[in-house]
């Protein structure tokens, strides 16, 4: 039997497409088969940060609507022999498809997959109601700022209302440097507010960007965004991963001294 | 700048962390300010009957403070701030 997945966050940009796409191919090199869905109708994303744009032929609405069989398409990844993806139609909208198709069509995958990982597209609207609709579990993806953390606890009631029970947090893009000058939350303050059980954080780094530019996901290389992915894989996986230190709001002394730097530094301005 | 103002300087991490717990306790009440203003009003006008107050001044909020919950999360209170300008009607 296997586990649905939908990767949400409410707001839009904090990385739910990179946090699926590295999910996924982190269970597939573990060597469990995954299928990604691309749920962001109109404006999908997943294939190009996978580097799978240009094998698109079907996608999941001719699925839906009968205009293919469901294996052709499904693309096979590059390099992960278990891993599939299923696009998101570009020239359609959201309203096309509903929830209940949404079901059938995840239940028709059931059987043949590990892990179904869909990819939510941001908003609270017809798209994400499909895309949580045949979700067993949840990944809320936030960053530190006040936005994102707005936008994550509205998903999470509305998640709560649509009874799916096992909703985790990812906290993506955290910089210790920030953290450590007290200019930015930190993982327990978001935790905190949220009260969610944490997956994972992944550091802020300039590799996820330069992964992305290259359409090849960065989990399980040695980049620090790499290694937290590669983490909440196993985490999935039931494995007990001790998190890293990400930097508590700083002790009295280096705060004091650090304001007092600071005060000095505008009265010379 | 003086010394005390070093000391009393709150760091942004902890601005944004005051901002959000204010303002998720409205979201997830799902009150807006308009209602907020309509029940200030209403409760203005009843305690009026009783006592002289400053409805110009008086404040009302929804604050997470309150007692437990059966769920072990901690209930939302109505908090009411109001200046009694004369106690005698």
């Amino acid at each position: 039997m296997s586990e649905v997945i939908v990767v949400t966050s409410g707001k839009g940009g904090v990385g739910k497409t990179t946090t699926s796409a590295n999910v996924g191919t982190g269970l597939a090199e573990m060597g469990k088969s995954v299928v990604l869905i691309d749920a962001d109708i109109g404006l999908r994303n997943l294939d190009v940060v996978m580097g799978l744009e240009n094998r698109i032929v079907y996608n999941l609405v001719d699925v839906i609507e009968g205009n293919c069989r469901l294996k052709q398409a499904l693309i096979k990844d590059k390099r992960h022999a278990g891993l599939f993806l299923m696009p998101a139609a570009q020239t359609r909208d959201k309203n096309c498809i509903t929830p209940g198709q949404m079901v059938k069509l995840i239940d028709s995958l059931r059987d043949q997959f590990d892990y179904i990982i869909l990819d939510c597209p941001a908003g609270i609207e017809q798209g994400f109601q499909n895309a949580i609709a045949g979700a067993d579990h949840a990944i809320v993806v936030t960053t530190p700022e006040v936005s994102a953390i707005r936008d994550a606890d509205r998903i999470i009631g509305l998640l709560e209302a649509n009874e799916i029970k096992k909703v985790d947090l990812v906290l993506n893009r955290l910089r210790q440097d920030l953290v450590r000058r007290g200019e930015m939350m930190t993982v327990d303050d978001v935790l905190d507010i949220l009260g969610l059980p944490l997956l994972g954080v992944v550091p802020d780094d300039e590799n996820v960007v330069i992964a992305t530019n290259q359409g090849e996901p960065l989990v399980g290389k040695s980049s620090d965004a790499g290694q937290a992915f590669f983490n909440i894989c196993k985490r999935l996986e039931g494995k007990e991963v001790p998190f890293k230190d990400f930097g508590k709001s700083s002790t009295i002394w280096s705060r004091f001294s650090g304001l007092f730097k600071k005060s000095l530094q505008e009265e010379r301005a | 700048m003086s010394i005390f103002s070093v000391f009393k300087r709150k760091t942004s991490s902890q601005i944004a962390k005051d901002r959000l717990k204010i303002l998720l306790i409205s979201d997830r009440v799902n009150c807006s300010p308009e209602m907020m203003e309509l029940i200030k009003n209403d409760i203005a006008q009843v305690i009026s009957k009783y006592m002289k107050i400053d409805a110009s001044t008086m404040e009302i909020q929804i604050s997470k403070t309150g007692s437990l919950a059966g769920n072990g999360k901690k209930m939302p209170v109505l908090y009411a701030n109001i200046p009694i300008l004369d106690l005698r009607n």
